[in-house]
């Protein structure tokens, strides 16, 4: 069977290329799939621990941790808009505030 | 067996990650991220949660990516199909250090832990048990869950809306105070 660091470590690398994601991007909406690669490397580190633990509070708490995501991307999507709205683009290093 | 099935998941999952983060155009960004999701829900299968698996692929597939796409298409000043997703290449040596550096640190402390399980359980959580905890032992979170998500959906909408010039929201507001 797969050894649980294995997993761990799989998370990780997912966890950092989102961060690179984060960090490199220009694009507001490429910052928000940075941030779902990180949430997705979470959840697999979640899963796993219950998987490896025997038991299920880890799968409850990946199913919170999904439904807040779910909650993010709608509310970053929305300012993701109004920045679009405001700027007439979605360059986050171009875009200094909100409103005009 | 197990663990062929493991590295087969574990790279379409990274090449996944991989292009999510260096494609130039956004809506293939997007459909990668799809297929990271996809991947990571072979995973969970893998790691005997079926229902994780089932949640993965509906709300996160079905219903993130949807909704990424609708983002991207709603945002768009030009006509074409390519919709740019530049990254800035000044930021990249640093980017991309800051991210090997926080990926060797956490790859250290996995494998200095001592004594991490070398394999499953065994047991299978299923769709019952998880149904069960949520309604007992953790009720209250799983309703401030519920007001939570509420919370977002009035928040995205106040957010997002389109203000009519005529009816402006602001002089609502004044003669309120007024």
């Amino acid at each position: 069977m797969t050894p649980l660091a294995y997993i761990l470590l799989l998370a990780a690398a997912l966890f950092c290329t989102g961060v690179y994601a984060v960090l490199t991007r220009t694009n507001a909406i490429g910052l928000l799939l940075g941030v779902e690669l990180m949430a997705n490397a979470v959840n697999i580190n979640f899963v796993a621990f219950s998987s490896y633990a025997g038991g299920h509070a880890g799968q409850v708490f990946a199913v919170f941790a999904i439904a807040l995501t779910v909650a993010e991307v709608v509310v970053g999507l929305s300012l993701v808009i109004l920045l679009y709205r405001a700027h007439k683009g979605i360059r986050v290093d171009e875009a200094r505030a909100l409103s005009h | 067996m197990a663990l062929i099935a493991f590295g087969i998941i574990a790279t379409a999952l990274l090449l996944a990650a991989a292009l999510v983060v260096t494609t130039k155009n956004l809506v293939h960004a997007v459909l990668w991220l799809a297929a990271t999701l996809i991947a990571t829900a072979a995973l969970y299968v893998t790691l005997q949660a079926p229902f994780i698996a089932g949640i993965q692929v509906l709300l996160y597939t079905g219903g993130v990516i949807t909704l990424m796409l609708f983002g991207v298409m709603l945002t768009r000043r030009h006509e074409r199909v390519l919709v740019e997703n530049d990254s800035n290449p000044k930021r990249r040596p640093l980017a991309l250090a800051t991210s090997l550096g926080l990926f060797a640190l956490l790859a250290y402390a996995i494998l200095q832990t001592p004594d991490l399980p070398r394999s499953p359980s065994g047991k299978m959580t299923t769709t019952a048990d998880i149904g069960r905890s949520f309604l007992g032992e953790h009720l209250l979170a799983f309703e401030v869950l519920s007001v939570l998500l509420l919370a977002a959906m009035i928040g995205a909408i106040v957010l997002a809306r389109r203000y009519d010039q005529g009816a402006e929201p602001r002089s609502v507001v004044r003669k309120k105070t007024a």
